[in-house]
């Protein structure tokens, strides 16, 4: 069995978003990176499948070298190997279409992604590669099991979850409470600097999309305080003044 | 050149932001200067349901109404909607988010060498080019979009237009399609859903409760200012990691992306991943007995107080109201 799951390299949750070079640019200054934290699940649940059934795991990213400190972190946490496509992550569609050439290479039997991304929260890798290989799709699962051939899945639906079950081979789209997120030990992270991190440059492919600028959103004024008292001015504000009653 | 629009369906209605992506359609289409707005329903619907699609701004509901598609199999519906898009030669694929609809969006994107858009939150500039606003880092940013192909799927946010509800009664054609058994692979087994609720994406007043609530036999309180207000209920994420409330429930960075006109915060501090998912709110109020709670930065209107003591007084300041 071969597991591949593809991880993110996106700015802390608590970063603040800033913008360069008149707006075009992400202002990489004092934001620190991790693994997607839904790509971390998805992380997480595949190191435990690798133990329970003897895997193999493969972590990759798209992205340039400067990922390659968050891919150790996977191999950190349990990864065996991984591999970096060389190039800068620009639009989805590019993205899986680099995922979808290294899975065709390799066979893997489930692979395994985050819901969404942070930065961009498309939601849509996990989709366009099962697409692009023909082979189901499924986003976003809260519950994975391997039985055999078969994979029985929780995917959570507005108000509530719905449970399935498909063959493999297998795209996951992964969020919580799939599994608790692993921190990497001591020994996990020295093992980490010897597994292999092999790079790859990337298929040509053009872009379906293109960022031209950023935008933030408009500063929030001051909070109005209501007197714990007199909630009935609360109300009156929101009925007259903010109408949304 | 027309634009198809992919409606989910619950309990026998047409899902609000379904109607909402119809009426986006709709004024996308006046701005475009013309083609039609086709709504595709799957599976059973009544049909004069169906119609009410006319209302939001549909020319016509294609209703495929194969029964294998009442559940949202994804490769089944990514299929139907496919089939549908090109049986009418449209160019542009418009769905509001949703767990299905993300879903289905992704696959069509390659199987339409489309351009796939998500998170919209404003119709296209098209000035020069056609350049898309979607919302970016969990509603902290925005990114203008251009889109290089001639097919595009848009995947609206919540709020992105108005909801129209004047349009005329719309025709509802059934159509079929042969979809291939391998595209029913996935089997859904069973489903596990709470019914009568107010869904959260959808929900226009959301009441959430944090750890300050104490615990879950207190949510009777979050419960009852919900009811009167007509509102879903919400909570952050420690109180659906420790079991209180359900995870479907959870609002934030790693959960449910809200976006509501009013959105009632009790109890929560107010941290950065909980914003996330809270920042598309349009007026948002918090009740929190520490006056520092970074959630007032962020809050339009606040009470500094003892939720215990506030949400009693609130709840009946609201039924007084009506
Ligand atoms: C990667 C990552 C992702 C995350 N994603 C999410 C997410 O999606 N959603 C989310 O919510 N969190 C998320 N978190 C967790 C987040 O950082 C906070 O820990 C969490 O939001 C805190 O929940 P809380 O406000 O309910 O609890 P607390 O921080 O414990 O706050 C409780 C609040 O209640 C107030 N209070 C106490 N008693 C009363 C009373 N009687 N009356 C009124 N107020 C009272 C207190 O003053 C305090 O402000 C994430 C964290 C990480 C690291
Ligand atoms: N650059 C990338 N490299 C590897 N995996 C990615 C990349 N971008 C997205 N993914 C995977 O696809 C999932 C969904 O991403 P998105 O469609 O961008 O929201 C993520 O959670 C990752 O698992």
């Amino acid at each position: 069995m071969k597991i591949l799951v593809c991880i993110t390299h996106v700015p802390d949750t608590t970063s603040k978003i800033q913008f360069t070079e008149n707006n075009t640019k992400f202002d990489k200054s004092g934001v620190q990176f991790i693994i997607g934290p839904y790509d971390d699940y998805a992380l997480a649940r595949a190191v435990e499948l690798k133990e329970q059934l003897g895997a193999s795991l493969t972590v990759l990213n798209v992205g340039e070298a400067e990922t390659e400190p968050t891919l150790r972190k996977a191999l950190a946490i349990g990864a065996d190997d991984a591999i970096r496509v060389n190039a800068f992550p620009s639009d989805s569609h590019f993205v899986a279409t680099q995922i979808a050439a290294i899975a065709k290479e390799n066979n893997y039997d489930l692979i395994m992604m985050g819901r969404e991304s942070i930065d961009f929260n498309g939601g849509m890798v996990h989709g366009m590669v099962g697409e692009l290989l023909g082979i189901p799709s499924v986003s976003p699962v809260m519950k994975l099991e391997v039985d055999g051939e078969i994979v029985k899945m929780a995917r959570e639906i507005e108000g509530g979850k719905e449970y399935l079950e498909a063959k493999l081979p297998l795209v996951a789209g992964c969020q919580e409470p799939i599994a608790e997120w692993k921190i990497p030990n001591m020994r996990g992270i020295m093992s980490a600097r010897t597994k292999p991190l092999q790079v790859k440059e990337a298929i040509s492919e053009e872009n379906a999309t293109e960022v031209t600028a950023y935008q933030l959103p408009p500063a929030k004024g001051a909070v109005k305080l209501v007197d714990k008292d007199n909630v009935e001015e609360l109300v009156r504000l929101l009925k007259n003044e903010a109408k949304v009653l | 050149m027309s634009i198809l629009v992919y409606i989910e369906h619950a309990e026998g209605s047409v899902k609000k932001t379904s109607l909402e992506a119809v009426s986006y359609a709709k004024v996308l289409s006046e701005k475009l200067s013309g083609g039609d707005v086709v709504a595709v329903a799957l599976g059973t619907i009544a049909e004069d349901e169906l119609s009410k699609a006319g209302n939001a701004g549909a020319d016509k509901v294609l209703h495929i109404e194969d029964e294998k598609l009442n559940a949202g199999i994804i490769q089944a519906h990514a299929d139907a909607v496919g089939l549908a898009y090109n049986q009418i030669g449209a160019n542009t694929l418009v769905l509001a988010k949703s767990s299905l609809g993300d879903a289905v969006a992704a696959r069509l994107a390659i199987k339409l060498k489309a351009a796939l858009v998500s998170n919209v939150v404003d119709l296209p500039d098209t000035t020069a080019g056609y350049k898309v606003k979607r919302s970016i880092y969990t509603g902290k940013a925005f990114a203008e979009t251009t889109v290089n192909k001639e097919h595009k799927i848009l995947a609206v946010k919540k709020n992105a237009v108005d909801l129209k509800t004047d349009g005329p009664v719309a025709s509802v054609e059934k159509v079929s399609f042969e979809i291939g058994t391998e595209s029913f692979a996935t089997n859904i087994t069973s489903t596990d859903k709470a019914t009568g609720d107010i869904l959260l994406p959808e929900a226009d007043i959301v009441v959430s409760g944090g750890r300050g609530m104490k615990g879950p036999e207190n949510w009777g309180l979050i419960e009852s200012l919900a009811k009167e207000l007509g509102a879903g209920t919400g909570c952050s994420k420690p109180v659906s990691d420790i079991g209180w409330r359900p995870h479907h429930e959870h609002v934030g960075q790693t959960g449910v992306k809200v976006a509501p006109s009013l959105y009632v915060a009790v109890g929560i501090s107010g941290a950065i991943q909980h914003l996330a998912g809270v920042n598309s709110s349009k007026c948002i109020v918090v009740i929190n007995k520490d006056a520092e709670a970074p959630f007032f930065k962020a809050a339009d209107y606040g009470i500094v107080g003892d939720a215990f003591e506030v949400l009693p007084k609130l709840t009946e300041a609201v039924k007084a109201l009506k």
